[in-house]
């Protein structure tokens, strides 16, 4: 019995903290979504938001002043970016952009890191991350409370999206613009508007995504790579499928933390960091499209 | 150059094969050559040789291997450092297990054995394209740099998980100086890089180009996609693992699996492809453009705001410049510096007419 409630224990662990995972996707399924683009900086992206909004903070403003800067701040890279880098690179293949983006995460990084500096911030949401008692009390399984909270973040975050894409004029325009750029464009929906909104959106993601992750780990440049594992859960889940990604989120977070207390052992630990990786290459060899992506056909 | 190519007729199948096929080409390279082998070690000072051009011509085989797979055969990989790192481990190995092994042959079996890594870690590439195999490939990164950190055998159950290079020795003889050290760099990179010009050239350089430029066509034709794309592979990893060999022994010295980290996947990444995808010599500009930049910022900033400045803030603001010349390379000219190379050439060749 007892073991099996550990088992539980590493298990809810794990996918909550895959919906962690599952967060920094999102950002980029929503871009990729809407204008192809695989954006590799959604990391780099994720840590320039946290760390720009532990600098207000550091500055004297206060939390709910420091959120709104801190989102007008990322909306702003984010269109600026569709300005100045992806603008200039339409119909360019998708390696290209993706290697663009790559410089993108560069020159985030850096930035960031000059405007705030490199030493790791300790960022306090007020959300304990200790296990709750009266869940431990009821049923002898710690969950911790940030766990928690960022479950329901997520949980909130994706519903909105959801709305947001099935319900309003943009969401549909979006879709459109999914669809078929031209099409979109020749029946006169502004693509760059679209765009802008959202790589905005994905900016705000991110900082979403950021301060959670911040408050498990310290806000550092570490982060960084934390995001990379976005990666797999992407691969996993596919491209361009929002529940695609909060499933494999959930796969990844579970499993890696599975291997790391059941596997890990025989190894001297540590496989967390590739076990992803690893994960979504198998993963790949039997669902190249991933569990949720589209199929890809091929015409020569 | 200055001069031209007309009136140098090719009368033969052997002279339309030809690897360089204008005698002035030959007579540069070869000049090159010479100047490398005969003047630079006699001239350079130690810390030109040993900061400089032996980690240039060393990353330069590195970012050829990259080439090799993103240029010529069109399979995105982040993982060269990985391959990088297993040469490296390979190479020191080698030389503490195998007595009397002579320093090339062990920087060669390091090579293949890191060929047979990359082949493991090629195998998706067959199912898998573009941006999805450019994730798998960050498998290998993060799982050889882990298999090397985690497991002692490979560093000698050495407790501060750092290795010591041997002394470079080949028959008796060893290369301690700098200038030694950069002659038996510079013997194999020039000997490898002659190598990759023959496969660029020959059947297995049309067979990876043919594969990047559209593979199902190229299986409609005959090619087999197995084969090719894990030859591919195979001879980038190849030179990645003779590359990090030698960066390791030549250059780093001491040496921990940490140094092949994600961050040297990507500045090889940024060599390739700033130098010029799908070229030779793009390899060697890339390289001297990845390397020297930042030698170059440290020292305007220095010149422009003292000796007081923070470390930190320029290697924060070198990302940047290096992420924005990734940006501006891509718009502007995606074919790399080897284009611009190319561009100057043909300008000179009308000089003093304009065009």
């Amino acid at each position: 019995m007892f073991e099996f409630l550990f088992f539980l224990e590493v298990l809810i662990s794990g996918l909550l903290s895959g919906i962690m995972y599952s967060l920094v996707a999102l950002g980029f399924v929503l871009i990729y979504k809407a204008s192809s683009v695989f954006n590799f900086a959604q990391g780099a992206m994720v840590f320039f938001a946290v760390l720009s909004f532990v600098g207000f903070m550091e500055l004297g403003l206060n939390f709910w002043i420091a959120l709104p800067v801190t989102m007008v701040l990322m909306a702003l890279v984010g269109m600026a970016t569709e300005k100045f880098v992806l603008r200039p690179l339409v119909n360019q293949s998708e390696d290209t952009l993706l290697m663009a983006t790559i410089g993108l995460s560069f020159v985030l990084e850096g930035l960031a890191q000059m405007a705030w500096g490199v030493e790791v911030r300790r960022l306090d949401l007020g959300i304990p991350d200790v296990p709750m008692m009266w869940l431990a009390d009821l049923t002898g399984i710690f969950v911790s409370t940030l766990d928690m909270v960022a479950g329901i973040v997520a949980f909130v975050m994706v519903g909105a999206l959801a709305l947001l894409f099935s319900k309003t004029k943009v969401g549909l325009g979006l879709r459109a613009v999914a669809d078929s750029h031209s099409a979109a464009l020749s029946i006169g929906i502004p693509l760059k508007h679209i765009w802008m909104m959202v790589w905005a959106a994905a900016g705000v993601v991110a900082l979403v995504a950021g301060m959670l992750w911040g408050a498990r780990s310290g806000v550092q440049f570490a982060l960084v790579g934390i995001a990379l594992k976005a990666l797999p859960v992407l691969i996993i889940g596919g491209f361009t499928s929002v529940p695609g990604v909060i499933v494999a989120g959930l796969i990844v977070g579970a499993s890696e933390k599975l291997a790391e207390v059941y596997i890990g052992p025989y190894f001297g630990g540590g496989i967390e960091g590739w076990a992803p990786y690893m994960l979504a290459v198998f993963f790949l060899m039997f669902r190249p499209e991933g569990l949720f992506g589209e199929k890809l056909i091929r015409r020569v | 150059m200055f001069y031209r190519q007309a009136g140098q007729f090719r009368t033969s199948y052997a002279s339309d094969a030809r690897l360089i096929p204008f005698r002035e080409d030959r007579f540069v390279l070869i000049a090159i050559l010479i100047f490398a082998f005969a003047a630079v070690p006699n001239f350079a000072s130690d810390y030109w040789l040993s900061a400089i051009l032996i980690p240039w011509l060393c990353m330069s085989l590195v970012a050829l291997g990259q080439n090799i797979l993103m240029g010529y055969a069109g399979q995105l990989s982040l993982g060269s450092a990985g391959f990088m790192a297993a040469g490296a481990f390979a190479c020191y190995n080698l030389i503490l297990r195998v007595d009397g092994i002579p320093f090339v042959v062990a920087v060669m079996l390091s090579g293949v054995i890191a060929a047979l890594v990359g082949i493991v870690f090629g195998l998706p590439s067959l199912r898998i394209r573009g941006l999805y195999l450019a994730v798998a490939t960050l498998a290998s990164q993060f799982f050889i740099v882990w298999v090397i950190d985690k497991f002692g055998w490979f560093k000698n159950y050495d407790s501060s998980g750092i290795i010591t290079a041997q002394d470079i020795v080949i028959f008796g003889k060893s290369f301690t100086s700098p200038a030694e050290m950069y002659l038996v760099v510079l013997v194999i990179v020039a000997v490898l890089t002659l190598l990759a010009m023959n496969m660029a050239k020959g059947s297995i350089g049309r067979n990876w180009m043919a594969v990047r430029d559209m593979d199902v066509a190229a299986e409609v034709m005959g090619l087999s996609l197995l084969r090719t794309k894990l030859q591919a592979f195979a001879i980038s990893s190849f030179y990645c693992g003779v590359g990090g060999a030698l960066f390791a022994y030549a250059y780093l010295q001491s040496v921990e699996p940490a140094a092949f980290d994600i961050n040297l996947s990507f500045r090889i990444l940024f060599m390739a492809i700033i130098g010029g995808l799908g070229t030779i010599i793009g390899a060697y500009l890339g390289a001297a453009f990845i390397l020297l930049l930042p030698v170059f910022l440290n020292i305007t900033f220095h010149a422009v705001l003292g000796d007081s400045v923070d470390a930190t803030l320029i290697s924060a603001f070198e990302q940047v410049i290096f992420g924005v010349m990734m940006i501006v390379f891509m718009i502007y000219e995606p074919l790399g510096l080897a284009r611009l190379l190319e561009l100057v050439q043909e300008r000179l060749r009308l000089w003093p007419f304009k065009r």
